[in-house]
């Protein structure tokens, strides 16, 4: 698919039901004309990894997530040697009175491919969504090595060669600022920012992604997220905890919101035990008082 | 594209990056390309398109915003340059600043580093003799003169800083009980794959992060310039991240004008961010907005914490004792460093500090330089609880 305007962007996105607000959809319009991988950042739960499943899904292409973490390196990135299969490889040429030559042992059948390989792999038809997810649970290490690859989407491999990209793979990447991303590296990248959505946004949210809710609770859920996110809390609810509440909602069949269930339930939204201590009982009775004369 | 719009477009970048927003060229090549594939004339588009790639810090995107709106806009509107004026003077303080407001009192002043500049050797003369310097080093600093503070700024400058390691998840060829299979097949081949010897991996080693939280409330001013002496030489000294903030009525990070290569210029930066020097102290509350605004971003990989104050807080003592929980839960090592232990007869009895206690690895005093090479000694092998 090929995208001539960012209205079109915006609306085949949500058509996929995801609501992007006019500056996302410009942001990644841009990423995708201008070649350039798209940086999000926001607080968790606002739908950053999101973004790159739906672009996957509007390409009709491949999405390979590489979930960082701490002490990621290039053998659970790129690629690492079958070792097992190689020494088993070994031992069934002994068996024949063979022996191995080091070119057959390090040749691709005995190649792991990790995400970083597979997004960039020659014989790709269309370009695959590479979706690199929370950046700063990474290393600075990494986070070097990232900025070489992205900057001419090929990788090395010693034994085998250069590997290059013939289509280069649209490339998300998130953090949730647990540490500072390197600028060198957001330099490279278009930047966006997700906030919390307003009201109507998150509300049209809701009844996108969970169409069977009842239109009552879902008003009564928004507002109530709504009027956390004012508070003084620890952990702010993100748009992830606003679909979980509702789901489970109705699965208890609610049709409203009263004190009592929203205290029993508190749990989905709240994930720090000083928050929920806060706001249980008399907050919950306050909060939701104000949320049903304004929503109605 | 009109060659008054890209005149217009390449002065905005220029005013950007005078607010001291991060804008090279290559950016502005890049928006320049960039308007090629949206409509300029819809103001929207054009702006979000100009801050998905001129902003990269969620920071900056107020100031973004603001320095946009009023750009774009046609300067015949009234005020417009008073404008202008009050946006430049919020510009970001985290590079080198040019122009300097008047300092406040507790700041470094500049007739102070003059008299240095105007007797050297006056310095020198007291760092000289072996006697002279022991004195120097169990001095309190409260009691300094203006000479001897000079000699103890230097003197501190040659302190060595070192924070213990932790293990990371990276590893490295060593002896340990790690199996790694990758050498040990790539040295299995040089005798047709048998296996004659095993290669380890041990675990690699790092330094922990430090983050110091310093008091610079009234009750601490006659610390504070030397204190902050200190947090800068610690600062360039170590390899591995070094966060700083100061607090007496609410929080300042000082990370980013620490930075700076020259020291005096790095105080003086300091001096015009912080607001509330020598104010009164809410300890808990500035724990508080350490705790929901930064925690999570420079608490990560096993930080160690100091936090210097004397513990006379005016502020919510269960606020305090409950802050002081959480931030003792999210970090390796909670230091607690107070000028006044170092008083004889001084006994940890104020509010603050009976709330603190409980929570603390390690109280120490930082009044002299005998203290703080005290407190280098104990942070190069803090895993060795005492």
């Amino acid at each position: 698919m090929n995208f001539t305007s960012i209205d079109s962007l915006q609306s085949a996105m949500r058509e996929k039901h995801y609501i992007a607000e006019r500056g996302l959809a410009t942001s990644l319009y841009l990423a995708l004309k201008l070649n350039r991988p798209l940086f999000l950042e926001g607080e968790a739960g606002v739908g950053k990894t999101e973004v790159a499943k739906v672009i996957a899904s509007l390409f009709d292409t491949d999405l390979i997530r590489l979930q960082c973490y701490e002490g990621l390196d290039v053998h659970h990135a790129v690629y690492e040697w079958n070792y097992t299969r190689q020494m088993m490889h070994i031992r069934l040429l002994e068996a024949r009175g063979d022996r191995a030559s080091e070119a057959e042992l390090f040749g691709p059948e005995f190649l792991l491919r990790r995400p970083l390989l597979q997004a960039i792999e020659p014989s790709r038809e269309k370009p695959a969504v590479l979706l690199i997810d929370e950046l700063d649970r990474s290393d600075d290490e990494f986070e070097a090595f990232l900025l070489e690859v992205l900057s001419d989407f090929q990788i090395t491999i010693p034994e085998i060669g250069t590997i290059k990209a013939s289509n280069p793979p649209v490339v998300v990447i998130t953090s949730n600022r647990t540490r500072e991303v390197h600028d060198a590296l957001k330099r490279r990248c278009l930047y966006y920012w997700i906030d919390y959505p307003s009201f109507e946004k998150e509300l049209e949210i809701v009844r996108t992604q969970l169409p069977d809710a009842p239109a009552q609770l879902a008003r009564q859920i928004t507002g109530f997220i709504q009027a956390l996110r004012e508070m003084d809390l620890y952990k702010l609810p993100g748009v992830a905890e606003t679909l979980d509440w509702t789901t489970a909602l109705v699965a208890l069949d609610q049709k409203a919101l009263d004190p009592v269930i929203v205290d029993e339930t508190l749990g989905a939204v709240l994930k720090y035990q000083d928050d929920v201590d806060k706001i249980k009982g008399e907050q919950t009775r306050l909060i939701l008082e104000r949320v049903n004369t304004e929503v109605g | 594209m009109s060659g008054q719009f890209l005149h217009n477009l390449l002065l905005f970048g220029r005013v950007l990056r005078r607010l001291g927003l991060d804008v090279n060229p290559g950016r502005m090549m890049d928006l320049v390309s960039a308007l090629d594939h949206i409509e300029i004339g819809r103001k929207p588009d054009f702006f979000f398109a100009a801050r998905t790639l001129l902003v990269h810090e969620r920071e900056d995107l107020p100031l973004f915003d603001e320095a946009f709106e009023l750009f774009w806009r046609k300067p015949a509107e009234a005020n417009w340059t008073a404008q202008w004026q009050g946006l430049t003077r919020r510009r970001k303080k985290s590079g080198p600043v040019v122009t300097h407001p008047p300092l406040k009192e507790a700041a470094p002043q500049t007739n102070e580093t003059d008299s240095t500049s105007a007797e050297p050797m006056t310095v020198i003369e007291v760092t000289r003799t072996y006697s002279d310097r022991e004195i120097l080093r169990h001095k309190n600093f409260a009691e300094m003169s203006v000479e001897e503070s000079e000699a103890v700024k230097q003197m501190m400058s040659h302190l060595l800083w070192k924070v213990s390691e932790r293990r990371t998840r990276r590893h490295r060829p060593g002896k340990g009980s790690l199996i790694d299979l990758r050498r040990t097949l790539r040295r299995s081949l040089r005798s047709e794959g048998e296996i004659f010897s095993w290669a380890y991996r041990v675990p690699k080693l790092k330094p922990r992060p430090l983050v110091v939280i310093a008091d610079i409330s009234g009750s601490m001013e006659r610390y504070t310039r030397l204190l902050l002496h200190f947090i800068y030489g610690m600062k360039a000294a170590l390899s591995q991240p070094v966060e700083a903030f100061v607090f007496s009525t609410r929080l300042t990070r000082i990370t980013r004008p620490l930075q700076i290569r020259d020291l005096d210029l790095a105080l003086k930066n300091v001096g015009d961010l912080v607001n509330d020097w020598a104010g009164g102290t809410r300890i808990g509350e500035s724990l508080k907005m350490f705790n929901f605004e930064w925690g999570r971003r420079v608490l990560g990989r096993g930080a160690v914490v100091l936090v210097i104050s004397d513990g006379w807080d005016r502020g919510d003592v269960e606020l305090l004792t409950r802050e002081m929980a959480r931030l003792k839960r999210n970090c390796h090592r909670l230091i607690w460093l107070n000028p006044l232990l170092g008083a004889a007869d001084y006994e940890p009895l104020t509010r603050g500090i009976q709330a603190a206690l409980p929570h603390i690895d390690n109280f120490l005093p930082v009044h002299n330089l005998a203290s703080l090479e005290d407190l280098a000694k104990r942070l190069t092998n803090l895993d060795r609880r005492s």
